[in-house]
C-alpha cells in the first residue's frame, strides 16, 4: 500500500540511501581517519602526543576560552534575542543584521579587525602598550576573537523560538504581579530552555574549534597562545602526524561528547521539551 | 470597585486606536466592549489593565489615579484570548502562580496556597485537575484554568479579551453561564472584549459599543435595541 503523500517505496529508499552514503564519506569515514591515525602506533605514542607539554598548554588554552566565551555569549545572545523577539524599537532589523554579520565575515578578516584595534600600530594599540596592557598575541586577542566569532549561535538560536511563542506568557505573568527578574526566571527561561542549550552547544564547539581568527591575532607561541586548533596546524607542518592526530581526536572527541550530552537531555526530557513546543 | 476611563488617547505610529474614550462602570457591574475588529476594544482594555500606555487621559479605580501605575500593582486579574497558560507548569502551578510570585512576607504558605489551588479549580468546576499540563486540556478547560488564575489573588477587577473566541458553540454556552455565576458569587467589575453582539448582550449589564476609536453608545442592552444611538449602532446590532 502507498498512501497518496508519500512517494514510491523505491524512490525513498533511494533518497534514504543517498543522504546515508552522503553522510558515510563527508562525516564518518573522516572522523574515522583522524582516529586510526592518532591509535596508528599505539595508545603509549597517542597518550604521550597529548600528555607532552605544548599540548597540555594548548588544551588548557582552549578550555580557558569556552569557559570564558560561552557564558559572556550565553548572556549577550540571550539579551539580544529578548530584545528583538520580544520589543518593537527602532533600529530592530539593523541589530538583526548586525548579529549575523560574525556569520558573514570570514574569521580571518574579523582577525584582521582586531589586528587593526589592538595591534601596536593599531588604534587602541599604543595607548594599550603604554599602559602596560597586553592584548594582541596573547590570550585576551585569542578571547576576544573567539566571542567575536561565535556571538550569533545563541541569539540564532532563540530569536525564532522567541518569536513563535510570543510575548502573551510574559504579560500574563504581569499581570499576576510577577516582577521583571520573576517573569524572567519562572516563565521565559524554562520556555527557551531547550533552544538554549542547543545555542550553547553550538557556541562552545565552535569556541574550541575556531581557527581562522584566533589564528591571526595568537602569535602561535608554543606552550602560550596556541589553542587546540593551532597546535594541531604546527604539528601537522611539522610531519608529526601522530601528535597532530591525537590532539585532532581529542578535539573532535570533545564536540561528539557535547553532541552526545545534548541527545541524553533531550532523550530524558523529552516530555517537557514536547510541552513547550520545541 | 468602579472604574472611570477619561478621555483616553492612544495612536500606534500614524494610527489612531482611541480617539479620546471616556467611561463610568459602576461597582459591581458586567461590562461588553462591543466592536468590530480595529474598533481599539482590546487596546482599551490593555490600557486599563497597563499592558499598555494612553498617550494621554486617565483611568482610574474606586476613584483613585492608577494611569502610571504599573500592571503588576492594580490588583486586576486578565484573561488573555488565547489563554496564556505557563505551558511548562501543571495547572496547579498555573493557577498559584500569582501568589508564589509574592514577597516573602506577604505570601500564603505553602499549604495556604495549595487550599487555595483546590478551591479555585473547585470554583471553575475543573477539581482533580491540577496534576496536568496545559496542553493536556481541552479549549474549555484551558479557559476555566486561565480564569482560576486570574483570580487567585482576588482581584477586585477582571479584564478579559475575546475569552470564548477560540471555542466552539456549545463549550462558550457553559462557560458564559459559567463566568456569570462566578462574576456574581466573586462580587467582581468584570469587563470582556467581544466582536460577537449576541454574546455581548447575553451576558453583560451595560455594553460599550466602539467604532474607530470612539464609544458609539454605552447603555443597557434594551436600551440600546430601543433606541440606537447612531446609524452605526443600528447597522451593528440590529
Amino acid at each position: 500500500m502507498r498512501s497518496a503523500t508519500t512517494e514510491s517505496r523505491s524512490i525513498r529508499a533511494l533518497l534514504i540511501a543517498i543522504a546515508l552514503l552522503w553522510l558515510a564519506l563527508i562525516i564518518l569515514l573522516p572522523l574515522l581517519a583522524v582516529f586510526t591515525q592518532a591509535l596508528d602506533k599505539g595508545l603509549g605514542t597517542f597518550w604521550a602526543a597529548i600528555v607532552e607539554p605544548d599540548a597540555l598548554a594548548a588544551i588548557r588554552l582552549t578550555l580557558l576560552t569556552a569557559i570564558i566565551v560561552v557564558p559572556v555569549n550565553c548572556v549577550f545572545g540571550m539579551c539580544a534575542a529578548w530584545a528583538i523577539a520580544k520589543h518593537d524599537f527602532r533600529g530592530r532589523d539593523l541589530l538583526t543584521t548586525l548579529i549575523d554579520l560574525p556569520f558573514s565575515v570570514s574569521p580571518v578578516v574579523a582577525g584582521l579587525m582586531f589586528v587593526l584595534l589592538f595591534g601596536a600600530n593599531g588604534w587602541f594599540g599604543p595607548w594599550l602598550i603604554a599602559h602596560g596592557v597586553r592584548i594582541m598575541f596573547a590570550v585576551p586577542a585569542i578571547v576576544i576573537a573567539t566571542a567575536f566569532v561565535t556571538f550569533p549561535y545563541v541569539a540564532r538560536e532563540l530569536i525564532p523560538l522567541m518569536s513563535a511563542q510570543g510575548k502573551a506568557e510574559e504579560e500574563a505573568a504581569l499581570t499576576l504581579g510577577a516582577g521583571f527578574f520573576q517573569t524572567f526566571w519562572h516563565v521565559t527561561l524554562p520556555n527557551i530552555r531547550w533552544g538554549l542549550l542547543y545555542g550553547v552547544l553550538l557556541t562552545n564547539a565552535r569556541a574550541m574549534g575556531e581557527f581562522g581568527a584566533v589564528s591571526v591575532v595568537s602569535g602561535h607561541i608554543r606552550g602560550l597562545t596556541n589553542t587546540m586548533p593551532l597546535h594541531v596546524e604546527v604539528l601537522y607542518n611539522e610531519y608529526n602526524f601522530v601528535g597532530a592526530f591525537a590532539v585532532a581526536s581529542l578535539l573532535a572527541l570533545l564536540a561528539l561528547v557535547t553532541l552526545a550530552a545534548k541527545s541524553l537531555l533531550e532523550w530524558r526530557h523529552r516530555d517537557s521539551i514536547a510541552a513547550t513546543g520545541h | 470597585m468602579t472604574i472611570t476611563i477619561d478621555n483616553l488617547v492612544k495612536t500606534f505610529g500614524t494610527a489612531s486606536a482611541l480617539n479620546g474614550v471616556s467611561l463610568d462602570i459602576a461597582d459591581g457591574s458586567f461590562v461588553a466592549l462591543l466592536g468590530p475588529s480595529g474598533s481599539g476594544k482590546t487596546t482599551l482594555l490593555r490600557i486599563i489593565a497597563g499592558l499598555e500606555t494612553a498617550d494621554s487621559g486617565h483611568v482610574l479605580f474606586g476613584g483613585e489615579d492608577v494611569t502610571d501605575r504599573p500592571v503588576q500593582r492594580r490588583n486586576i486579574g486578565f484573561v488573555f484570548q488565547h489563554y496564556a497558560l505557563f505551558r511548562h507548569m501543571t495547572v496547579a502551578q498555573n493557577i498559584a502562580f500569582g501568589l508564589t510570585v509574592m514577597k516573602r512576607r506577604d505570601r500564603p504558605t505553602k499549604a495556604a496556597i495549595a487550599a487555595r489551588v483546590e478551591e479555585l479549580l473547585a470554583l471553575v468546576q475543573l477539581p482533580g485537575l491540577g496534576g496536568r499540563f496545559p496542553s493536556q486540556l481541552s479549549g474549555g478547560q484551558r479557559q476555566r484554568v486561565a480564569l482560576a488564575r486570574a483570580l487567585a489573588r482576588e482581584p477586585a477587577i477582571l479584564l478579559l479579551d475575546e475569552p470564548f473566541g477560540a471555542l466552539d458553540t456549545k463549550v462558550r454556552r457553559e462557560l458564559r453561564g459559567a463566568l456569570r455565576e462566578i462574576h456574581d458569587r466573586v462580587g467582581l467589575t468584570s469587563i470582556f472584549v467581544t466582536h460577537d453582539r449576541e454574546e455581548a448582550f447575553a451576558l453583560a449589564d451595560t455594553v460599550a459599543i466602539l467604532s474607530a476609536g470612539k464609544i458609539e453608545q454605552f447603555a443597557a442592552p434594551r436600551e440600546i435595541e430601543q433606541a440606537p444611538a447612531s446609524d452605526f449602532v443600528r447597522d451593528f446590532v440590529i
